[in-house]
């Protein structure tokens, strides 16, 4: 039987590895293994899910300077930093603009916005535009919850941060919360996929 | 004298093309001789989703173009003119662009009103301004991740969303599809 289970998993593999590009532009779903990654952070310092030991989870969080749906939202990144890092899933925010394309979301201006905001947590680089594409990332801000598990990251919800872009006091519904709220306590999540307007990310490819 | 008058409208008109102009949202300065009084009111409609959804089911016997667009998009902004021209060709091929901004309130009449005169939009305009967006998203196309531009195209028999940018040749293809 586990030998059964070793070769279905080895045919799996085989078949993701030539799968066509089409179905891994489509990127994660509900229940998939989430890659880790090593991106430079604003200052060139390479960051990994790997390196938080401690961690439960993560709330990776395509974001960027420029559009104004992250810009509504960077508060709200910076509460769910402070909120859910001490409880073991901190935000890894990865800005997958490029910069050619999007001047303003070169690493100058990321470091300027992040001390301006004071970010509290990593904003990395997906320099060679190859981690937004796997995760499926089509828009900024778009927030996959990983469970970090024995066998991988995988990933939990996908999605919006709530209910309400434009006036926080507003919001009815914090899907993330909910999210990391029940993957902490062992529940099932709510709701794992929510949509929201966002700016499309920019890429040449 | 006409001449040098004529001149110097082509080369003001010339500068104003949008495919220089990706960055249109805020210099606003090249656009002196299109400049109107300010709107004291936004004069083109705000919906709620509830409110747009007719728009986006009309049951008589024209092809519409849904764009979903707002200012500070800048491949939204680059695609426009293309939209643009296709609705002008539009009533010689029965079908009509709406042009569905989600500029977010406090740039309606600093942004919005501004770039739809100064590009002297013809095409039609409504706002959509629905927060609770995973609660529509969806039912305008059940694949849309939400990033904008994106683009629905239907008539009474056929309907197709596009998550992409267009251009010209590619919005006419897909209209000569709708009208076989």
């Amino acid at each position: 039987m586990k030998y059964l289970l070793a070769n279905l998993v080895l045919l799996a593999s085989f078949l993701s590895h030539n799968g066509t590009l089409k179905e891994i532009d489509k990127g994660y779903g509900i229940g998939d293994y989430a890659t880790d990654f090593s991106l430079p952070d604003i200052n060139g310092k390479k960051v990994s899910l790997a390196d938080f030991k401690d961690a439960k989870g993560y709330l990776v969080i395509f974001t960027c300077n420029t559009c104004p749906y992250s810009i509504a939202y960077e508060d709200r990144i910076i509460a769910l930093d402070k909120k859910y890092k001490t409880k073991g899933v901190p935000v890894i925010a990865i800005n997958p603009n490029d910069p050619d394309l999007q001047p303003a979301d070169d690493v100058q201006h990321m470091k300027k916005r992040a001390m301006e905001k004071g970010f509290t947590f990593p904003y990395l680089v997906d320099e060679k535009q190859e981690i937004f594409p796997q995760y499926g990332a089509t828009k900024t801000p778009h927030v996959y919850l990983l469970e970090k598990t024995k066998n991988g990251n995988v990933v939990r919800y996908i999605g919006t941060i709530d209910d309400n872009y434009s006036d926080a006091s507003s919001v009815k519904t914090r899907y993330v919360e909910n999210a990391v709220d029940a993957m902490l306590s062992g529940e099932e999540i709510p709701l794992t996929t929510t949509r929201a307007i966002g700016c499309s990310i920019k890429s040449r490819k | 004298m006409i001449r040098s008058v004529l001149l110097l409208c082509i080369l003001v008109l010339a500068g104003c093309d949008f495919k220089e102009r990706e960055k249109a949202t805020s210099a606003n300065s090249e656009f002196v001789e299109t400049e109107l009084a300010p709107a004291d009111s936004l004069g083109i409609p705000v919906y709620k989703f509830d409110e747009l959804e007719p728009l986006l089911n009309k049951k008589d016997d024209k092809i519409y173009i849904i764009n979903f667009w707002a200012t500070w998009c800048a491949p939204c902004i680059k695609e426009l003119p293309y939209f643009e021209k296709i609705n002008r060709e539009g009533e010689a091929h029965n079908w009509k662009v709406i042009l569905v901004s989600l500029d977010m309130p406090s740039m309606w009449k600093t942004k919005l009103i501004p770039f739809i005169k100064n590009k002297n939009l013809k095409a039609e305009v409504v706002v959509l301004d629905d927060p609770d967006q995973n609660s529509w998203i969806p039912k305008i196309d059940k694949d849309w991740s939400g990033a904008i531009p994106a683009t629905l195209i239907y008539s009474r028999n056929k309907r197709k969303f596009y998550e992409q940018t267009f251009t010209y040749d590619m919005l006419n293809k897909e209209l000569q599809e709708f009208q076989n």
